[in-house]
């Protein structure tokens, strides 16, 4: 209840782990933990989508359709009519985009 | 822009051959948080250009990507001046980076460096980053930095909103306005891992409906209305003042680190129609009231 982060589109296919523990090394929430044999799926809800770890996996063992969750960057793409995931978090650059001024620990859309 | 660093190959310290290298954005404060990081230490940076974005923002984007760190490599010659062949790079920026691809188009093999630039000593010394050097966090600090920003997005029509609602129903409901705007943009990000539930929305519905309250109180209780238009009254702010609060505070999942676009397509889906709905009933209710008033029924 109130909750739609409990779902996403992380899919870990345990067989074709080969341990390497990059993904262990690259997910910023601690999704993946080191197992012995191959990675453990620790905290799957915590997954922000934003594919360090499928692009990383050697062996294709992740899946995941990346993105950036900013409802802004969405709901303007809504009302230009466009895709919503196309909605791109324009990020710096010209006027009216999102992100910018903060260091590399802050997401997306900081300066809109 | 004036956040720009030329892209290229820095020096900090006296670096040799066997000096590590660590890669960067071509933001100003990306460039400088590392720097100062660094300082005491023999290494090199390679700045990509990322056009002036930081580097979690770039990765998202693609800017600060395979091809750029592998090109970056061969335009500074690289290959030349160290003898190794690791690069370190920002955690973060691995949304953007193959790792195996970078090997296999420029033959330096990538090492995830940690989250924040301040764990770099740390991480050089030993050669490791801690899982807790791994996590992304969302402290306070951070997110008050990121309230002054949210307001001035909505600021200039806010003010608008403000003003023209002084002159329509008096200066209380110009203070709701503004008030059910501060609470989005600055009382939320302050708030946001103390509000009840998971969800922006309704996390802003909780915030903004407490806000309400002290405004409904006064507009029921002022200018002596019948019991019907008292009842109209506070129920006008509860149900606009709210749906305001809470679309701000969903428009704040942009600039958090957390949250998924799955989940917040969700509650876009969800909630904005919600929104939508409070917003105009409340209007309507406000315009019946007033136009009651200025028929000179109440």
């Amino acid at each position: 209840m109130f909750d739609s982060y409990a779902e996403n589109t992380l899919q870990y296919h345990k067989d074709r782990c080969i341990n390497c523990k990059r993904c262990t090394q690259v997910c910023p929430h601690g999704v993946f933990a080191e197992g012995p044999e191959h990675a453990e799926l620790a905290h799957p809800a915590a997954c922000m989508e934003c594919g360090a770890c499928a692009l990383n996996c050697p062996v294709q063992a992740i899946e995941v359709q990346s993105g950036v969750g900013c409802a802004w960057a969405m709901i303007s793409a809504a009302i230009r009519g466009k895709d919503m995931d196309s909605g791109e978090c324009s990020c710096g650059g010209s006027e009216g985009s999102c992100c910018g001024v903060q260091e590399e620990k802050s997401s997306c859309c900081n300066e809109k | 822009m004036g956040h720009r660093v030329e892209p290229g190959l820095y020096q900090i310290g006296n670096p040799t051959a066997e000096s590590p290298v660590l890669a960067s954005a071509n933001y100003t404060l990306s460039f400088d948080a590392l720097r100062s990081a660094l300082a005491g230490f023999d290494a090199y940076i390679l700045v990509l250009d990322t056009n002036g974005i930081n580097v979690w923002c770039a990765a998202g984007k693609g800017t600060f990507g395979t091809g750029e760190l592998a090109s970056r490599i061969e335009t500074t010659g690289l290959a030349g001046i160290v003898t190794h062949r690791k690069i370190i790079v920002p955690q973060l920026g691995a949304p953007g980076i193959s790792a195996l691809e970078v090997q296999r188009r420029s033959g330096f093999r990538v090492e995830y460096g940690p989250v924040r630039a301040s764990d770099l000593p740390e991480y050089l010394r030993t050669g490791k980053a801690t899982s807790e050097m791994r996590r992304v966090q969302f402290p306070v600090r951070d997110r008050i930095v990121l309230a002054p920003v949210e307001l001035v997005h909505v600021a200039l029509p806010a003010i608008v909103i403000a003003a023209v609602l002084w002159f329509l129903a008096g200066p209380v409901a110009a203070l709701a306005a503004i008030a059910a705007v501060f609470a989005g943009t600055v009382l939320f990000p302050v708030l946001l891992p103390f509000i009840p539930t998971r969800d922006f929305s309704t996390k802003g519905l909780l915030l903004g409906g407490v806000v309400a309250i002290p405004f409904a109180a006064a507009f029921a209780s002022g200018s002596a209305l019948p019991g019907w238009a008292a009842l109209i009254a506070a129920i006008t702010p509860l149900l606009i003042m709210p749906a305001v609060t809470a679309y701000l505070a969903l428009n704040f999942t942009g600039s958090t680190t957390f949250t998924s676009r799955t989940g917040v397509k969700k509650e876009i889906f969800r909630y904005v129609p919600v929104m939508t709905f409070m917003a105009v009933s409340g209007i309507i209710l406000g315009i019946v009231l007033g136009v009651t008033r200025l028929l000179g029924v109440i």
